[in-house]
């Protein structure tokens, strides 16, 4: 078995309990030692019961397991002393201080007294946490404590280290500093390591990449590996007289292209051969140039196969608001808005307009005051003080109306997951008092237009997450709101299923509703018309997408991406704040 | 490092770790020592069976000597604050009213009989419903009754003529207090809520912070782990017990004539027990809503109930005495009333203990074999 | 009508998210048929099998009649006859006989003199209620001894009677005191769960946000997620009025209509002091265990188990709040003393002042804690 693998598996296969499908099928693979290899796919691809399986903490059905030479199955406590783990919610006590936590994990381990305090020091320095030992862990920030969790799974260097999405919901400055952390280990003292994400350009920072899904291993290789081969077949296409959205939504059609995003003023068109499909839509002005070639491309190339122009039709959304050009006026207006907690200031003057029909972006990181200033305009959260004015109505006194005028999609599925899909249509027609012959249509449209028809009696809980936010948009569409308000609604959806996501938004902001959206994807900024960015309840900037990114070109930099962007911002906030210290 | 060395120091890690948590968390504390506390006072003054001052109607048709000497007999006793009225009908309109508990009804006739032929009918109706009252009064009626009876014989210089007289001599609580035998259950009932909830609650802590998947890919053995996790609550448990004791004894007044050693001994026996259940409830469970839950279900009404601390086991139908048997509480009931009301009574002491001393190894086990080091199993 | 209509569709929300759900539909009815048997049977305060020494040092026809009688009652069970002093301690000591009869060797001679027989009992006072109550059925049969001697033999009778006659429960069972008293628990216990969870559940899936921007007024919400906890408190206590009546056989003697009236208003206090948790809990766990800390005492100072004029005075008074005392003496009332509303008057008015103060704070918490 011993072929220089830091962790092999064999023929492993995993199913759990009276689920139908298998969480992991006839998997083989090797990790090189002294790498770090990324164990990629969208969520259900089986990515955390590999990890568990590495760790000893879960049996496999069939097939073998070895790390570092040793039998998973048969030894784990030894294979359990030379390796570090840290899931994905790293288990750090939260009312243990900074110090306590690793004290913890040094007893458990067997880390000699005496070589405490160098290592110590050493991973405190390294993770940028030596002035906060003695705080409580359940008072650092989202990042801090991944930071802490990665250095308690350090705190004796182990052989195999194995990273259970550890980027997961920190903001990108902090994924910088852990993915160099990372390094710093396998260079100082030749770990190896395995680390699962669910951002696809992370891939691109790893040495080797098993690409996930379905439980089955798709394939394994250095990243350009896989986007070597899509060379040739990544296009950017830009057509300035129709608009990046109808544009991409056009393409999305076109047969021989399997996937349109927007990037910038343009669509990023991935084809299914060499070379651009043979009729483009028929457009004077579109200009199309060979993109270079990045993993995602070859992520939806392999899962979606040789189906091109699958894309679901923009469906009919039965909306008859005017035209998007229609009106330059704002619809929702913010100015000055505060908010405090106690002492403690969330949102500190914070001004911004939204015109209408348009997609409008709120970017920051944990934290950064975006959730509140969220709750403030949908009524959620009373202002300590400012202006807010939804829809021309002033929140404070006319609550009730306008809410009867937005749509409101949370942050995690938010429906009732006992009831039916139809019984929560149901529910919340009547709660945004449609009556009978209303609702009956919108209800019948909501089932089609989001191809629910097939799940109208099944529990909405059972409902694969894909179909989950399906219906959340749907429940928070069926009033015809002129304005929708969306929190992080793509956290945890596959690629797949955020394209699809944002192509039904397009097809809603150029029916001419507002659509306000949070989210830490950057590279989902491009989809807005215009955004803020967000730190320590203060807006940083203000713009389209294409004009951030110009005030971060270099040459270093030509073509900056929003991620580059946004952490220069913040960078940039930081100097002049003064604080954090090193 | 040597394994031994290795092993204690994961140990001392662990204890450490979870002391430190009780420290931060004033959840744990407040279960360990204000919940004994508050439960003690509510239960210990709210839970009583000791009539006092019984509103009584008094219905005395005809007013003399005779009845009068009736009437100051029960205005005399502790038991019962008595009311006059001179028809029955007053008296059971006040009765229906449920201003009083019972009516004595002294006919007209009354004192003739009892200077004629004897045998003078005195009436007495009990309000039946809560029928535990309604006996303990009737008892309290009756002894008003024939202490009045002896009198009158005296009185009158006869010998009184009972053929056999009751002489009951109560052993280990004359005063017949019910506080000195509800106390010492009621700490049974509350050492099992507050044993149970403690650790069932911080074990599915762990599980659902996430912290239990960190702690199980180090080395750690489950032995440790258990070890670790009850031995600060086991001192916590302590606690609590130790400030029950103190409430009884000086809030309560309960006598304790049995030898504190015997007190302490039988209650950390008892305190692995109610941990071990706890700790088996939450490898079940893995969630603190649900180990929350179950261990109020499982613990507190069983043991409110089925222990005997308040309801008579021996009266109750077969199947639920042998459900019983399934009762950690009753037996540390048992141990309690006498070590408090009667001493050192070995063989309660050692039968209760063996049963107690196989559920704490059943719990236990069962627990230790359902926590594995693994997440499927 | 808006108004109504989406009261209407919220209640009906709620219901079905309660009925769906496997857990809470367990909740609903596991615990309390649980309880309501265990209650039912095991929760007695009735004596039978007291077990019984004798230690009987006349060997005599009397004494021997006497132990007849007493062994041959249904409340006594003879464990052991003993022949020396020392032999009544441990037996009492150990719990193996709740009392040892003594009678000593001249006790027939005393009683054919034309004296007194003296028949010493030792009881195990640890548990002073079971004693009193052992006492009590021991008198009863030397009474009857007594009763029967003095005719046989002549003697003088004793001038004056007792006659005792309890009411309205006439053979004294423990059980028609306790079921009835289970309506009003369970009742209790399931619509405090229902409403004091029913949005810290909504809070903790997220959906409380959902709800809170649609048109739906707090009001509306407040009432909306009363009406199915009232409705399951009707359902449940209508349950176990049945098995009370048809399978512990309690008579039920009054007017159905009072004990509704009655029901409905307990409800509305209980949802009242439900919603008021669910307005101050955040997550589940508080909404738990905030039942929890408004239970116990609810029970224990309700009179439920044992009496409420046995508590010291103080603790009287803080009964005065709590719905239950007046919900049990209208249960107790109906069932066994033949209540109709005129005697029941006094318990509606306060359940009625507890009801409307409790919804009113509810809902100024609720509106106090959004913003």
């Amino acid at each position: 078995m011993d072929n220089g693998a830091a962790l092999v598996f064999r023929g492993v296969s995993k199913t759990f309990g009276d689920a139908k499908a298998p969480a992991l099928e006839q998997v083989d693979i090797d990790i090189r030692p002294t790498r770090v290899t990324g164990l990629i796919g969208p969520d259900g691809a089986g990515k955390t019961t590999l990890m568990r399986l590495a760790a000893g903490l879960l049996t496999p059905d069939s097939g073998s397991i070895h790390a570092l030479g040793m039998d998973v199955v048969q030894e784990p406590l030894r294979v359990q002393s030379s390796i570090g783990y840290m899931p994905q919610r790293f288990g750090l006590y939260e009312d243990l201080s900074v110090q306590e936590n690793l004290d913890l994990y040094a007893d458990l381990q067997g880390v000699a007294r005496a070589d405490r305090p160098a290592r110590y020091q050493q991973l405190m320095h390294m993770t940028g946490l030596a002035p906060f030992t003695r705080r409580l862990a359940g008072r650092l920030s989202g990042g801090m404590k991944q930071k802490l969790g990665l250095a308690c799974a350090l705190v004796r260097p182990p052989r195999l280290l194995l990273l259970d999405e550890p980027t997961v919901g920190v903001d990108p400055v902090s994924r910088r500093e852990l993915w160099a952390i990372v390094y710093r280990q396998v260079e100082d003292e030749g770990m190896t390591v395995l680390l699962s994400t669910a951002y696809l350009d992370e891939a691109g920072r790893c040495d080797e990449v098993i690409l996930m899904h379905e439980g089955r291993r798709l394939g394994q290789g250095p990243p350009a590996d896989f986007s070597e081969p899509m060379r040739g077949r990544s296009f950017h296409i830009g057509a300035p007289s129709v608009g990046k959205r109808r544009l991409q939504a056009e393409l999305a059609g076109v047969p021989g292209i399997i996937d349109a995003t927007i990037e910038g003023e343009q669509v990023r068109v991935v084809t299914t051969g060499a070379g651009l499909p043979a009729r483009l839509p028929d457009i004077p002005d579109l200009t199309a140039a060979p993109a270079e070639p990045i993993f995602e491309d070859a992520f939806i190339a392999a899962l979606k196969g040789g189906r091109a122009g699958t894309a679901p039709p923009a469906p009919a959304l039965g909306f008859h608001g005017p035209t998007a050009s229609a009106s330059d006026r704002a619809v929702i207006e913010v100015h000055g808005l505060q908010r405090r907690f106690g002492d403690f200031i969330a949102v500190k003057g914070v001004s911004f307009q939204v015109r209408r029909g348009e997609i409008f972006g709120l970017l920051g990181a944990n934290g950064a005051g975006k959730t509140t200033t969220f709750r403030i305009l949908c009524g959620l959260l009373p202002a300590s003080s400012g202006e807010v004015r939804v829809a021309g109505l002033d929140l404070r006194r006319a609550r009730a109306r306008a809410r009867g005028r937005l749509g409101y999609m949370a942050q995690r599925f938010s429906l009732y997951a006992d009831l039916t899909v139809l019984q929560n249509l149901r529910f919340f027609a009547s709660a945004y008092d449609l009556h009978r012959r209303r609702s009956k249509q919108r209800i019948a449209w909501a089932l089609e237009a989001f191809e629910l028809e097939k799940y109208a009696n099944a529990n909405s809980g059972t409902l694969p997450l894909g179909y989950k936010q399906r219906l959340a948009m749907a429940a928070a569409l069926l009033h015809e709101p002129d304005i929708l308000f969306l929190d992080e609604p793509t956290s945890g959806v596959d690629p797949l299923a955020r394209r699809e996501f944002w192509q039904r938004i397009n097809a809603l902001a150029e029916a001419g509703v507002t659509v306000l959206v949070t989210t830490h994807f950057m590279d989902e900024a491009n989809y807005c018309d215009r955004l803020v960015i967000m730190a320590e309840g203060e807006v940083l900037a203000t713009g389209t997408p294409a004009d951030m990114k110009a005030r971060y070109r270099s040459d270093e930099r030509p073509d900056p991406t929003m991620e580059d962007a946004f952490i220069a911002l913040i960078e940039a906030h930081e100097k002049d704040a003064g604080a954090v210290p090193a | 490092m040597n394994p031994a060395a290795a092993r204690r120091m994961r140990l001392t890690g662990m204890i450490r770790k979870e002391s430190l948590q009780i420290l931060r968390d004033p959840s744990s504390i407040a279960i360990a020592f204000i919940m004994p506390v508050v439960l003690l006072l509510l239960f210990g003054y709210g839970v009583s069976l000791d009539a006092r001052k019984v509103p009584l109607a008094m219905v005395v048709e005809q007013p003399d000597a005779n009845s009068a000497s009736l009437v100051g007999a029960f205005r005399h006793s502790e038991y019962f604050a008595p009311r006059l009225f001179t028809s029955l009908q007053e008296a059971r309109q006040a009765f229906d009213l449920r201003e009083v508990f019972g009516i004595v009804w002294l006919r007209n006739n009354f004192s003739n009989r009892l200077l004629g032929q004897g045998d003078a009918p005195i009436g007495v109706i009990i309000n039946g419903v809560d029928a535990n009252q309604a006996r303990i009064t009737g008892g309290y009626i009756q002894g008003v009754w024939q202490a009045w009876l002896a009198d009158y014989a005296r009185g009158r210089g006869l010998t009184p003529r009972v053929p056999v007289v009751l002489e009951p001599r109560i052993w280990f609580n004359a005063a017949v207090r019910s506080h000195n035998f509800l106390v010492p259950g009621l700490i049974a009932v509350i050492m099992t809520l507050i044993g149970a909830m403690l650790t069932s609650m911080v074990v599915a802590r762990e599980w659902e912070r996430g912290t239990m998947e960190a702690l199980m890919v180090t080395p750690i053995r489950i032995d440790e782990l258990v070890i670790g996790k009850l031995a600060p609550y086991f001192l916590l448990g302590m606690g609590g017990m130790l400030l029950s004791v103190v409430m009884a004894l000086w809030q309560f007044d309960v006598p304790l004539r049995g030898s504190f050693w015997a007190l302490t001994a039988t209650s950390a026996l008892f305190m692995l027990v109610a941990l071990g259940m706890g700790l088996l409830i939450s490898v079940v469970a893995k969630n603190q809503f649900v180990a929350g839950q179950v261990s109020i279900i499982v613990t507190f009404l069983p043991a409110f109930i089925l222990s005997g601390f308040i309801f008579s086991i021996g009266s109750m139908p077969e199947p639920i005495q042998w459900i019983t048997h399934l009762i950690p509480a009753r037996y540390y009931v048992a141990i309690l009333q006498s070590l408090f009301l009667a001493g050192d009574i070995w063989p309660i002491m050692l039968g209760n203990s063996a049963a107690l001393a196989v559920m704490m190894v059943v719990f236990l086990g069962l627990a230790r074999r359902r926590f594995h080091k693994r997440l499927d199993a | 009508m808006n108004t109504l209509r989406r009261i209407l569709a919220l209640a009906l929300k709620e219901l079905l998210a309660i009925l769906r759900d496997k857990k809470s539909r367990f909740v609903l009815i596991g615990p309390p048929i649980a309880q309501l048997l265990i209650f039912g049977y095991a929760a007695t305060f009735d004596l039978n099998d007291i077990p019984l020494a004798v230690y009987n040092e006349d060997r005599s026809a009397p004494s021997r009649e006497l132990v007849a009688r007493i062994a041959g009652s249904p409340h006594f069970h003879l464990v052991s006859i003993i022949g020396r002093d020392s032999q009544i301690a441990p037996l009492i000591d150990n719990r193996e006989a709740l009392m040892v009869l003594h009678l000593g060797p001249r006790f027939s001679a005393n009683l054919h003199r034309g004296g007194s027989g003296h028949a010493q009992v030792i009881i195990d006072g640890r548990n002073s209620n079971t004693a009193l109550l052992a006492l009590g059925y021991l008198r009863a049969i030397i009474t009857d001894f007594n009763i029967g001697w003095a005719r046989e033999h002549g003697a003088q009778r004793p001038p004056a009677t007792l006659k005792i006659r309890p009411w309205y429960n006439e053979n004294l069972l423990s059980r028609w005191f306790i079921v009835p008293g289970i309506v009003g628990l369970l009742t209790l216990v399931v619509t405090t769960v229902v409403t004091g969870l029913s949005v810290a559940r909504e809070r903790e899936a997220g959906t409380f946000d959902q709800l809170l921007v649609t048109p739906l007024r707090p009001v509306e919400i407040l009432i909306g997620k009363s009406i199915p906890g009232i409705l399951i408190g009707l359902i449940e206590g209508s349950l176990i009025l049945i098995v009370a009546v048809y399978w512990f056989e309690v008579p039920l003697r009054g007017s159905l209509g009072a004990l509704y009236l009655g029901l409905f208003l307990f409800l509305l206090s209980a949802v009242g002091i439900g919603l008021m948790i669910s307005s101050l809990a955040v997550t589940q766990q508080q909404g738990i265990l905030g039942a929890f800390l408004f239970l116990v005492p609810a029970v224990i100072l309700s009179g439920f188990a044992t009496p409420i004029a046995n508590m010291p005075e103080v603790v009287q008074q803080l009964t005065w709040l709590n719905p239950m005392r007046y919900f049990l003496v209208i249960l107790r009332g109906v069932f066994l003393e033949g209540d109709s509303y005129g005697l029941l008057l006094d318990q509606y008015w306060p359940m009625a002042i507890i009801a409307v103060a409790t919804l009113a704070l509810a809902g100024w918490l609720f509106r106090h804690r959004m913003n």
